[in-house]
């Protein structure tokens, strides 16, 4: 018997960026823009999305895969507003995985300019995980306070945009927005910051602005490469 | 706490590599975690141990190192430890910097028996 020691060094969850590796490149050559959004439970993601597609379907095109643990709830409001949406529940799991949403891929319509994945809601654990996504958005509801960013890092850290939500509530709240957005960008100065109220209305037009402007400069990109 | 299945992910590389390399089993498995990664060594070492139960590497030993985070700046190239996320370079104070260490999640090496 004989001992001996390999040296490895391979990513431990580099089988789920290979998968993550081809949902980008598949989806982007079909011209459609990954989001993955990321923020903890009851900050309004679903809610964001919901305005989103009053605001975004009848020009863009959108689909949603919706993560939760159990239930279709969030995929049935969405579905409510006319977009098709998907529902992952993950029995237990705190994220989403790239092979759960690679899955679902043949199933988003042709023409399709918008996909948005709506991670389960948790700050830590989906931060580990690409989806295949363009954009990673994380919100931040004001009620769960303006102390954030440092407290759980990779999330902003590893963002492209932060949606501060429930912004029509920042007058009942000691939520202080400029510290919220110094703190995340402290962590993560590439960040860019839109400030929301899915219920009132307010900022939804800028971050559709950011979306369509981001998949027309990715289109451009593939058109010269 | 997502441990369990970043050890399920480790064991397809693990079982992978003990196959190509005619293993009878493995002993060791080295980890480089960053401190930024995102997870916690301890409960991968409990993970690693529930897991294990049953495989190749049933009798295997998990070291986990862990590395800190270094940033670069792409204005000065001054390379620095960080502690604090704050992320602008200490010695010009540009924001344009580059996570060098400390977001790695990597199976460094393991020992078998052939």
């Amino acid at each position: 018997m004989n001992k001996k020691e390999v040296i490895v060094k391979e990513e431990i969850l580099g089988s789920n960026k290979k998968v993550a590796a081809e949902i980008r490149e598949k989806l982007e050559g079909a011209g459609v823009l990954v989001v993955n959004l990321l923020s903890s439970p009851g900050s309004g993601k679903t809610t964001l999305l919901e305005r989103l597609a009053e605001a975004m379907h009848a020009e863009h095109r959108i689909a949603v895969i919706e993560g939760d643990i159990e239930t279709e709830r969030d995929a049935e409001r969405i579905r409510k507003k006319g977009v098709p949406a998907w529902q992952i529940t993950t029995g237990g799991a705190c994220h989403l995985e790239a092979k759960a949403v690679g899955r679902l891929i043949p199933e988003i319509p042709v023409g399709t300019g918008y996909l948005f994945i709506e991670n389960v809601g948790n700050l830590v654990c989906p931060a580990s995980y690409d989806l295949g996504e363009r954009l990673r958005c994380v919100l931040l509801s004001t009620p769960e306070g303006d102390d954030k960013p440092k407290k759980y890092p990779k999330a902003f850290a590893s963002a492209d945009c932060l949606i501060i939500t429930k912004a029509d509530l920042l007058a009942h709240l000691p939520f202080d927005l400029e510290r919220a957005e110094a703190e995340a960008l402290d962590i993560n100065p590439r960040l860019r910051v839109f400030v929301t109220s899915a219920l009132q209305g307010g900022g939804i037009d800028e971050l559709v602005g950011y979306l369509v402007e981001t998949r027309a400069r990715l289109i451009e990109r593939r058109t010269h490469a | 706490m997502h441990e369990l299945s970043i050890i399920a992910s480790l064991f397809e590389g693990l079982e992978e590599k003990a196959r190509e390399h005619h293993a009878l089993k493995i002993t060791r498995v080295r980890l480089k975690v960053g401190r930024l990664a995102g997870v916690v060594p301890e409960f991968l070492k409990t993970a690693f141990d529930a897991y294990k139960e049953g495989t190749i590497a049933a009798e295997a030993e998990l070291e986990i190192e862990e590395t800190p985070v270094k940033v670069s700046c792409r204005k000065c190239g001054v390379e620095t430890a960080k502690d604090d996320f704050i992320f602008a370079c200490p010695a010009c104070g540009a924001t344009d910097i580059e996570v060098t260490l400390g977001l790695e999640l990597l199976l460094a090496s393991i020992e078998l028996e052939i």
